[in-house]
């Protein structure tokens, strides 16, 4: 079946596809920003917004404003195309059956 | 997964999307209270138009001044209920009354709102004041249509109604004053209702 082969893997996580989500409508959003959306915590965000930078869906600029460091997020074009692909075939299967 | 779950990672997408780039907890009371607020400045303008400057508005008379007043203070009341009930809402619904979305939503109204305020100023300055009850319910338009990306879709609405108001009025400037009325006072009362029951009541 092509449509189960379109739904991602790394999608397949309440907060993955929540950060996806946020990232897909905002140009970027920070560390606080999404914790606060999605109710995560501190380690299980970092963990999922690792294995979205890995998979090269994100991008992760770390800088400082003032004193305090900041991480922001942004959803790159990748990342974009696969998101859209996963909900697409979310739709289908929902259809479908 | 089943087929219902699918459908809540759908929704809570959506909702997500939502909650991070549009601040929904606008309140359709300060519509209403806009609205009143809109009219009984316009009643007081009428009264003072027709009772002590004959029906007509000279632009340095003291008649000119408080009716300019009266505007400043309508905007000004309307704004502050605007954000004392809109706070109180935000609370209500868990929502940060100062973030990202609120900042983007206020940033966008105010672009045309303030462009077009300082242009209705520079036109009344050079004495044209024929137009300034259309031109108010113009940029006001424009000012809630960019802002309906980033708030309750709905208010667009609101916008085009506005927009067109305002170029009847710019088309029969005697009527200005009415249309200003219609627009700033009767609309936002019909629309600050129907915002409250389809949103605030549940």
């Amino acid at each position: 079946m092509s449509i189960i082969t379109n739904i991602n893997k790394l999608f397949d996580h309440r907060i993955r596809l929540g950060i996806m989500s946020v990232l897909m409508v905002n140009e970027f959003a920070d560390f606080n920003m999404l914790k606060e959306l999605l109710g995560a915590t501190d380690g299980n965000l970092a963990s999922h917004t690792k294995a979205l930078e890995k998979a090269d869906y994100i991008l992760v600029e770390k800088q400082f404003i003032g004193r305090k460091p900041n991480t922001r997020y942004s959803v790159t074009k990748l990342g974009k195309a696969e998101f859209k692909k996963h909900i697409e075939a979310l739709e289908k299967l929902i259809h479908k059956t | 997964m089943s087929n219902k779950d699918y459908l809540k990672d759908i929704s809570e997408i959506k909702n997500l999307m939502n909650k991070s780039s549009r601040f929904i907890s606008l309140s359709g009371l300060s519509g209403i209270l806009a609205g009143i607020y809109a009219l009984i400045g316009a009643a007081l303008t009428y009264y003072l138009v027709t009772t002590y400057s004959y029906g007509t508005l000279i632009l340095d008379g003291w008649v000119f001044r408080t009716v300019m007043l009266i505007l400043f203070l309508v905007a000004f009341f309307s704004a502050t209920t605007g954000i004392f009930l809109t706070t109180r809402k935000a609370k209500k619904n868990d929502e940060k009354i100062w973030d990202n979305s609120s900042k983007r939503l206020l940033f966008n109204f105010l672009i045309p709102l303030i462009a077009g305020g300082l242009y209705i100023l520079i036109i009344l300055s050079q004495g044209k004041y024929g137009q300034t009850g259309g031109l108010m319910l113009i940029f006001y338009g424009l000012a809630l249509i960019n802002a309906s990306k980033y708030s309750i879709g709905d208010i667009k609405y609101l916008g085009f109604i506005q927009i067109i108001l305002g170029l009847i009025a710019a088309l029969y400037p005697g009527f200005g004053f009415w249309l200003w009325v219609i627009g700033f006072g009767i609309m936002h009362i019909v629309y600050g209702t129907w915002m409250h029951f389809k949103y605030d009541v549940k």
